[in-house]
């Protein structure tokens, strides 16, 4: 963060003045700058899971020690993609460049580099595709938009398809519904073929497979993390919450991110569910357990490949077999249900072991996931909350003027809009939504998704997150909005130093820690401070 | 220097000329009257279904439809069944007003940098007007166009005509629509010219549509009104055409077979260009595919076993830990030959 400039200077310095002089195909050599670019996977982290072309190298040097044959293998690796997937093929052919797109990719907002317009980006892999695989563009070449592979065209792919969050916003504006993150899902894979990968999404796909979760905690480390969670809510509450784990027979199994094990603000989150489970168990004796080995939702093998995403997501009903639950709910995480709403059953499937969600206090069938047998953990407590299951006091919330963050994935892969925010107005009474064009289907990116959440592109998370932070500002100057809710783990990692940086004294938390908050546990000692340990606003007597 | 339109108005008039001059000075009426129509329709039909069967070739491994609001559930909340369409039925209205009105289109928004860093996106109507303008009108005349090979010309294309000339301007009167082919034509072009992002993301492909069929609208409109080409010979030639009797009156005038090479040319290029989108948006996984990915399976036809690590393998390498901090396992250690070999791991507890 110490190297950013001051954000007034930030924001004065972009620029979205298109080039004149020159046509986008004559800009190479990509300059990759420190600050924009991520660091390479780690050469142990890609050998552990098998990836290709494991060495040490820095997207930095002039030599990136490619395989010999790499064209011909990114050649063949496109051919195949293009005949197993109808969405690259026809999203190859159909863009007219009516440039809708352009201006809705949160990087192109934050810093009007034209290639991170959507269409351009697409257009990096276009102009391969039409030299290889159409004959007018062999015969037209450049007039034509086609140009042959070459190291300068790989480098610029490799900076700009990390430049792109799928979030797929630009996606909705599409007339033809052309969606940018199938381009860089395919984009990435190929890169992958020839060892091109970041280490902040390699070496958590290693760790994800060998220990269940990408930050690598071990079984009796992630027993232990949870129990420090436990001693804490004993500590506020009086209440002990401890958690059963790879219990078999057990009614339900529960998955989340292993983010909101590990690091703030996602702690307060775990704990908050921990505190609801337990709240369940005590009042209608649910049955749920946790798994230290299905222990990650998120799945940072769907920013790899769709093997790689097939791979690390196999785990969460092989588990649910083996413990013979009856079906599977799932924490707060945006591309975990991305994956799970539109991947698992048709990857990992069919799961015909286990049964049609019901929620066994309120009876509630959740037809919507009658096949895939996984519930969002909003839909559970939206459930609850209507049939007045759960005892809730969203006075203590009062100090919070909230707004909602949309991740992008339960937004434009899933259609969550209004259990999340069922759920808040129940449990808080300041509750202000943003401006209409930057929420719902049509939400920005926290600016960190996809797996560049590291710290050395701290430039681009703070222009990508930029459009985000800045309907943040609007609610907040409005509203004195000081909190910003959201349902996923990366934007509970993202959103803080954006905030910080674009917003300050705004405060980011998960859905169930102000659940949490508000909720009245059973047996539970007069409560002082919330899950923070910060005193509670004194009531008005 | 933006050379990508100039090239493309250059090819335009280039392409004119040789028909001009091909049948008013070498007299190739056969040639440009019915070879190159012939040949230009069959292009156009192998090239689309061609197209669009390797389209089709490729599999649908993964229902992907971008959900644009509400989604089914049993809570109570309204689905928005026309932008998370989870049934066939909704499906097909989304994309039938997708296609007929560009709702997606509709959308669009322009993002501004205002004033005390604040960052705006508001409504922004024209590329979606101009666009509808443009198809519907460019539709309209090609229906009406359909008078030159029906004969009688139906009741409903004369009903057509009328409405399209209702505000009865000159003599002969105007027809609405090709002047609004022409006006959006213009636009689109413009806008590609002036617009700075337009103009870097055009490619010369994006042009030369633009201009030829501005050229067949411009040469059809010149036709009409200024020099008044014989209309019966015309009516004669594409009789001729559509009853595969070809016949090539004399004097019909090398602007006419300007217009049908432009034609020609149109039919030819499509399925080869980007204007096969009339056919790929029919296509396009995330708008054409129910959201009920939950509720109902979905069938990858090559999905394939991948290697994963197994809940064996995993206890294997931890069980020693897991015993120590009191979590299941499936075999006890003394149960087996104690064995502690670390497999060769990733860093750990990467921050």
């Amino acid at each position: 963060m110490s190297d950013l400039p001051n954000r007034e200077a930030f924001f004065s310095n972009i620029d979205h003045s298109i080039p004149t002089a020159k046509d986008w195909m004559d800009t190479l050599p990509v300059d990759i700058r420190k600050g924009i670019a991520c660091y390479a996977g780690n050469p142990k982290s890609l050998e552990y899971v098998g990836l290709p072309n494991p060495r040490t190298w820095s997207c930095f040097d002039e030599d990136w020690q490619l395989p010999e044959n790499w064209q011909q293998i990114l050649h063949e690796g496109f051919k195949e993609r293009l005949e197993k997937f109808r969405s690259f093929k026809v999203f190859m052919d159909i863009c007219v460049r009516c440039g809708a797109c352009a201006d809705k990719c949160h990087f192109f907002i934050g810093t009007g580099d034209p290639k991170n317009m959507p269409v351009l980006r697409a257009e990096l892999l276009r102009s391969v595709y039409r030299n290889d695989f159409t004959r007018v563009g062999k015969l037209l070449g450049k007039i034509g938009g086609a140009r042959p592979m070459s190291l300068e065209v790989l480098r610029e792919w490799w900076y700009y398809l990390f430049q792109c969050t799928e979030c797929r916003r630009c996606s909705v504006f599409c007339p033809y519904g052309i969606d940018t993150a199938e381009i860089t899902i395919m984009g990435r894979e190929l890169l992958n073929l020839i060892g091109l990968n970041i280490d902040w999404i390699a070496t958590p796909v290693a760790n994800c497979y060998r220990t269940g979760n990408h930050l690598g905690i071990q079984p009796h480390a992630f027993k232990d993390m949870l129990e420090f969670f436990v001693e804490d809510i004993e500590d506020i509450t009086g209440v002990n919450c401890m958690p059963q784990f790879q219990k078999k027979g057990a009614d339900i199994l529960f998955i989340t991110p292993s983010g909101d094990v590990f690091a703030d603000p996602g702690t307060y989150t775990c704990m908050g569910y921990l505190m609801l489970f337990q709240f369940l168990k005590e009042k209608y004796g649910l049955d749920i357990t946790w798994s230290t080995y299905a222990s990650e939702g998120g799945n940072f093998g769907f920013f790899t490949s769709h093997e790689m995403m097939k791979r690390l997501n196999a785990k969460m009903y092989a588990e649910a077999k083996r413990l013979g639950v009856k079906w599977i709910l799932g924490g707060e995480c945006g591309h975990m249900w991305r994956v799970i709403n539109q991947y698992m059953d048709t990857m990992n499937g069919p799961a015909d072991f286990l049964e049609v969600p019901v929620n066994p206090i309120t009876g509630t069938r959740f037809e919507n996931a009658r096949s895939t047998k996984m519930v969002h953990i909003t839909e559970f407590t939206a459930d609850l909350i209507q049939h007045n299951k759960l005892d809730l006091d969203p006075s203590r919330n009062d100090h919070l003027k909230v707004t909602f963050h949309d991740s992008c994935n339960p937004s434009r892969g899933m259609g969550l809009f209004e259990e999340p925010r069922y759920v808040i107005r129940n449990v808080c009474n300041h509750f202000y939504d943003m401006p209409r064009n930057t929420i719902r289907e049509s939400t920005f990116c926290c600016g960190s998704g996809a797996g560049l959440n590291a710290g050395e592109d701290m430039e681009l998370r703070m222009a990508g997150g930029l459009p985000r932070a800045n309907a943040v500002k609007t609610v907040h100057e409005q509203h004195g909005v000081n909190t910003l809710a959201c349902i996923c783990a990366i934007d509970r990692a993202a959103l803080p130093p954006l905030m910080e940086y674009w917003v300050p004294g705004v405060e980011v938390t998960g859905v169930h820690e102000m659940v949490a908050n508000a909720l009245n546990l059973p047996g539970q000692n007069e409560r002082e401070t919330d899950l923070r340990g910060e005193e509670l606003p004194q009531l008005e007597e | 220097m933006n050379n990508k339109y100039m090239i493309s108005f250059i090819a335009v008039f280039v392409l004119f000329f040789l028909a001009y001059l091909g049948t008013e000075a070498l007299g190739l009426d056969v040639l440009f009257g019915v070879l190159i129509p012939y040949a230009a329709l069959a292009v156009f039909i192998v090239g689309f279904v061609y197209k669009v069967m390797g389209w089709a070739r490729s599999a649908v491994p993964f229902r992907i439809p971008t959900t644009c609001g509400q989604q089914e559930n049993q809570l109570g909340f309204r689905q928005n069944t026309l932008d998370c369409p989870s049934t066939a039925g909704a499906v097909v209205l989304r994309m039938f007003l997708e296609i007929v009105t560009f709702r997606s289109l509709f959308r669009n928004t322009r993002m501004n940098f205002r004033e005390g860093h604040k960052v705006s996106y508001n409504l922004e109507i024209f590329l979606w007007l101009f666009a509808l303008i443009f198809h519907y009108a460019f539709l309209t005349v090609i229906v009406r166009h359909l008078r030159f090979f029906l004969e009688p010309v139906p009741k409903a294309l004369q009903l057509l005509e009328t409405v399209d000339s209702f505000m009865q301007i000159g003599l002969p009167v105007l027809y609405l629509s090709g002047a609004a082919l022409l006006v959006a034509a213009v636009f689109l072009l413009l806008r590609r010219i002036f617009i700075g992002n337009v103009r870097y993301i055009s490619l010369a492909s994006d042009f030369f549509p633009l201009f030829l069929i501005g050229g067949i609208a411009f040469t059809g409109i010149l036709m009409r009104y200024v020099t008044k080409v014989d209309i019966v010979s015309i009516k004669q030639l594409t009789m001729g055409l559509v009853t595969l009797h070809p016949t090539v009156p004399e004097g019909i005038g090398g602007l006419f077979y300007g217009h049908l090479f432009f034609v020609s040319i149109l039919l030819a290029y499509f399925p080869f260009s980007k204007l096969m989108h009339l056919g790929g948006i029919f296509l396009s996984p995330t708008r054409n595919l129910p959201t009920d990915t939950r509720a109902t399976r979905h069938v990858n036809p090559w999905n394939y076993p991948v290697e994963t690590h197994t809940y064996e393998e995993y206890e294997d390498e931890f069980r020693e830990k897991m015993v120590e901090a009191g979590l299941p396992v499936e075999i006890m250690p003394e149960e087996q030959p104690a064995e502690e070999a670390e497999a060769d791991s990733p860093s750990e507890e990467k921050e």
